[in-house]
């Protein structure tokens, strides 16, 4: 069996994600199959496509109940970007989307200088900098870190989610995807 | 507000890189999979590749250099030339890049735009503009267009784009800088972040381009010394823009 299950939910760069994680040396499997996702002993919701289609494919595929069983069997998982947005209530991204609800907190649309917000900026209090690209951003009271006052991080219980890309963001991603896979 | 970014980008033809890369520390100065390791390594913030093969041939082999360097590069990489469909953008994304390039065939369908937007979100399409006279050009400049440069970048921004790459192509070769007004104007039109290119010859050229602008792309200053990359950033930051700070390695 695979150390990690990448959820697939239908479209996007995932190879980013596994490439790291074969360099952290763990294997990993993409897929949507809930069982997989229960069994799993990590999970990883990579943040790729758009909110709406997203869940529908999470729904669809039975991955969306899997991944709320596997929060409250205390199950670790990652939300990489899109997939931490995910976790939260509700999203206004795509005229309005019901996310999976694991975390308290929603959506909105980045109100900020340029958006997309793109590029490297630092995370307080983590004092460390990694890789942005997002036009929408979470609100939550689970927030556990941020930049430029944005929430960048949530974390409750088994489930930790990021804003930034820790596969794009050099060591210092690398060394935050190290971290995260040893709450296991 | 992120830091500026330093991007380098590498021209491809047929999975090798072309134009004017010097050996200094390389084993193969034509691979692109290990330039991008070495810019990485050196601190650029992003890459951008460019495949100026665009043959049915040339895009194969690029999608399979485009997940050759997604399985080493940990920093974003951007992918543009011979673009021309969704499916062409979705083989490129899933391949492992993290954004891709629009130029011409974005001119001739601009609904191709939102078509990939839609798809990855607007952060994955960025709109390359070939800007000369007020206008837009093609072929690499050659072809002048009637559609007015400042116009078209407001468009693109409208219809999804997440990022315009500007290149003047009078200043492009020219090492004498970039072209500071036309960076302006475009980027004061839109609220989406602009990527100045063509004309940085020294750091302070760039200095002047980042004082007004997101990103700045460099490619001979950078290529003549891949390992001059890291100086390069030392400078820019004594001349008082604040870039990423790099980690040692251990």
């Amino acid at each position: 069996m695979s150390d990690v299950v990448v959820v697939d939910y239908g479209a996007g760069n995932t190879r980013s994600v596994r490439a790291a994680l074969t360099h952290l040396g763990k294997s990993s499997v993409v897929l949507s199959d809930p069982t997989a996702i229960l069994e799993a002993d990590f999970v990883v919701l990579p943040g790729v496509g758009s909110a709406r289609s997203a869940m529908e494919h999470l729904n669809q595929t039975g991955a969306a109940d899997a991944l709320r069983t596997r929060f409250d069997n205390g199950g670790a998982t990652l939300g990489i970007c899109l997939g931490m947005q995910l976790a939260l209530t509700t999203s206004e991204e795509d005229g309005g989307v019901t996310c999976l609800g694991l975390l308290k907190g929603d959506v909105r649309r980045l109100q900020a200088d340029r958006v997309p917000r793109l590029g490297w900026a630092n995370v307080d209090p983590w004092n460390e900098s990694f890789y942005f690209a997002h036009s929408f951003v979470g609100q939550s009271p689970d927030t556990v870190a941020t930049s430029d006052g944005f929430c960048v991080a949530v974390r409750n219980g088994s489930f930790f989610g990021v804003q930034f890309h820790p596969e794009k963001s050099g060591d210092a991603g690398l060394n935050f995807l190290e971290q995260c896979l040893t709450l296991v | 507000m992120p830091y500026s970014r330093l991007i380098p980008c590498l021209d491809v033809a047929n999975g090798r890189v072309v134009k004017g890369v010097s050996f200094v520390g390389l084993r193969d100065v034509g691979d692109p999979v290990e330039l991008a390791k070495f810019y990485s390594d050196g601190g650029a913030d992003e890459l951008v590749f460019l495949d100026i093969t665009a043959t049915p041939e040339g895009a194969k082999t690029m999608t399979s250099v485009v997940a050759q360097v997604a399985d080493v590069l940990e920093i974003p990489f951007t992918v543009g030339g011979g673009i021309r469909t969704v499916d062409d953008a979705s083989r490129i994304i899933e391949a492992g890049a993290d954004r891709v390039s629009l130029n011409s065939a974005a001119l001739s369908n601009p609904e191709l735009i939102s078509e990939i937007a839609e798809l990855f979100g607007s952060q994955a399409v960025v709109v390359a503009i070939d800007a000369g006279d007020g206008v837009v050009h093609t072929h690499g400049g050659r072809n002048a267009t009637e559609i007015k440069t400042v116009p078209w970048a407001i468009e693109a921004a409208s219809r999804g784009a997440g990022e315009i790459l500007l290149t003047s192509i009078r200043q492009d070769g020219q090492r004498t800088g970039f072209d500071l007004e036309l960076t302006r104007q475009v980027r004061e039109a839109i609220s989406i972040p602009v990527i100045a290119s063509g004309g940085a010859g020294n750091a302070q050229h760039v200095v002047d381009a980042l004082r007004i602008t997101d990103a700045a792309l460099i490619a001979s200053i950078v290529h003549e010394n891949p390992s001059g990359l890291k100086g390069l950033r030392a400078e820019i930051e004594s001349l008082g823009i604040t870039l990423r700070p790099l980690k040692e390695k251990a």
